[in-house]
């Protein structure tokens, strides 16, 4: 074991990884470097990735003028805050009784949430679609965040985090007088931290990303989200004019990519921690 | 008497009262679960024996006719079996590949976070813009991924364009997209395999690198590995971004996959009856998906 002396294994190694990284990255190379070439010089199908003519700001231009990416990102962030927001505030009262009270419901409590982990959007979709639309609420903020307004992974989450918090810290804030609902609000959230930065993280990504239930709800423009308005986008341009489209992919990438470069030690703790996906 | 009653309420008092605090807490949950996932999860069942479609007023129970066209549907059959397809080669390739490239990191001593960013962004990444970018690089005349192979004179396919191979094309994408998942998954595994055991297998014989792999990497890994398939095979059934955003289930149905033609039935032709039956074996394979997970889960898995 000599880890810095270069052995061949170790070169070995290091040139896997290095391709593979390469690879990996290829699709985002492109896309930088696709996204600042001319019409006529993507067409010539050239592999250099340094633009001829840099058009760098003529593809932006028509990338936001086509699409108000404004609001397609506007869309994206009030949508995954409320959703996130109303999550929290949904599961942590219920994870907190769950596991440090006593009531008789919680085992059924328990059941119900095992079952609903095994039922994603997909499954739910076709009823509430038809429920909403008889309510008229389609094309609204409501119908997007609605659906997601009880994430049973959350409560599971909470629920393993919370039962393994001190019964003493519950007791002692109760002598206190505190409330129920002053303890959840003062004791267990301050202290649950690292499981709310965990879920953040994850419920983010999923609900940033999601395409499938915006795309049944929302069918104007005003409320559509990143990937809706991406879709939008490719149909306006026929999909051939590959420099604007890269244009509008890199600028609605670059927002959570930025995200998880600043802060990947907790993106990859978040997604781990929540492992289960969906 | 009146002493024994308030002696028995002064202690049912308190726990009573913890109870339905606990009810009060947990009941913005329960309705909240009850109306968007248990209720409607029963509807679809319900809906899945009706003729119920979407903008007409009235409809009937047709006992299991949807279940008997389902049979019949050459769709559904094609979208089931793209399905299973794009699954087999998604689920094994990004799960080996990703337990390699953990194990690559994981021997490494430097550059490990600059690694497992790099694979792992494709995670952090928007599917649908990424999709757009991996159909500019399969582009059959201008796409970089043909353009690299006629330099060695190879003449690339239509990747996306073709029946042939969209499957191809899309399970690429799906194995891009997963493996920084299953590696970073991996990686955890890994560091939780405690040093001794590899001095230990050394002593006992363990010579080569493979013989390590096979005595202790393997087996020590066996729970995260079996979670790991799980997810992926759960995460490959689910497909619908790439294919909704490139393909469109074409050509000629060669990419159509079961969210998709849920998709299209339901929300595009609003055949809510017929669509909800799909869904109903959907959530099938799902639950048995799952049950397998437990299955084996009890049975084997249990070295750490």
């Amino acid at each position: 074991m000599t880890p810095n002396a270069p052995s061949v294994a170790r070169i070995a190694r290091l040139t896997v990884l290095s391709l593979g990284a390469l690879i990996f990255l290829a699709p985002y190379i492109f896309m930088v470097s696709t996204a600042g070439k001319a019409q006529s010089e993507i067409f010539s199908s050239s592999l250099s990735l340094i633009p001829q003519q840099w058009s760098y700001i003529e593809n932006f231009s028509k990338a936001l003028s086509r699409v108000s990416m404004g609001t397609l990102l506007f869309n994206g962030v009030i949508v995954c805050a409320l959703i996130f927001v109303i999550q929290i505030v949904v599961a942590i009262p219920c994870a907190y009784a769950m596991a440090k009270l006593k009531f008789r419901a919680a085992r059924t409590m328990m059941v119900l949430v095992m079952l609903g982990l095994l039922v994603p959007i997909h499954a739910t979709a076709l009823p509430i679609y038809v429920a909403f639309d008889r309510l008229s609420v389609l094309n609204s903020y409501a119908a997007l965040v609605a659906p997601f307004s009880i994430s049973v992974f959350a409560i599971f989450l909470f629920l393993q985090f919370f039962r393994a918090m001190p019964d003493e810290l519950i007791h002692a804030a109760r002598l206190d007088g505190m409330s129920e609902a002053g303890i959840v609000a003062r004791v267990i959230v301050p202290n649950a931290w690292p499981a709310i930065t965990a879920f953040a993280i994850f419920s983010v990504v999923a609900h940033w990303n999601d395409l499938f239930w915006p795309l049944i709800v929302v069918t104007n423009q005003d409320y559509a989200t990143p990937p809706l308005g991406l879709l939008y986008f490719r149909a306006a341009e026929a999909g051939d004019d590959y420099g604007a489209l890269m244009a509008a992919t890199l600028i609605i990438t670059l927002p959570l990519v930025t995200a998880f470069l600043l802060a990947q030690k907790r993106f990859v703790e978040g997604i781990t921690m929540t492992g289960l996906k969906g | 008497m009146a002493s024994v009653a308030t002696f028995e309420t002064a202690i049912a008092e308190p726990a009573a009262r913890e109870a339905r605090i606990a009810w009060l807490l947990a009941l913005p949950a329960i309705t909240l679960l009850l109306l968007f996932i248990l209720l409607p999860t029963l509807a679809v069942i319900v809906l899945g024996f009706t003729d119920f479609e979407l903008g007409y007023g009235s409809f009937r129970f047709v006992g299991f006719e949807n279940y008997a066209e389902l049979f019949g549907d050459r769709t559904f059959r094609r979208s089931l079996w793209n399905t299973a397809v794009y699954t087999l080669i998604v689920t094994p390739v990004s799960i080996v590949l990703a337990l390699a490239i953990a194990m690559l990191i994981e021997a490494e001593t430097k550059g490990r976070a600059f690694f497992r960013t790099v694979y792992f962004l494709p995670v952090a990444s928007l599917l649908v813009a990424m999709a757009t970018v991996w159909q500019f690089l399969f582009h059959p005349t201008i796409g970089p991924i043909n353009t690299f192979l006629s330099l060695f004179g190879i003449a690339g396919p239509n990747w996306l364009g073709a029946s042939g191979t969209v499957l191809y094309g899309l399970s690429i994408i799906g194995i891009w997209q997963s493996v920084g998942f299953n590696m970073v998954l991996f990686l955890a595994g890994l560091t939780a395999i405690p040093r001794e055991l590899y001095a230990a297998a050394e002593v006992d014989g363990a010579k080569s690198w493979f013989d390590r792999f096979r005595l202790v990497t393997w087996p020590m890994l066996g729970p995260t590995t079996l979670f790991v398939t799980t997810i992926s095979i759960i995460n490959s059934v689910k497909v619908f971004e790439t294919v909704k955003t490139l393909t469109e289930g074409g050509p000629n149905k060669a990419s159509e996959v079961l969210l998709f033609t849920i998709y299209q039935e339901g929300f595009v032709y609003l055949r809510v009856g017929y669509a909800s039956a799909m869904t109903v074996v959907f959530l099938a394979i799902l639950v048995v998906l799952m049950f397998l997970q437990y299955r084996v889960l009890d049975r084997k898995v249990h070295y750490a």
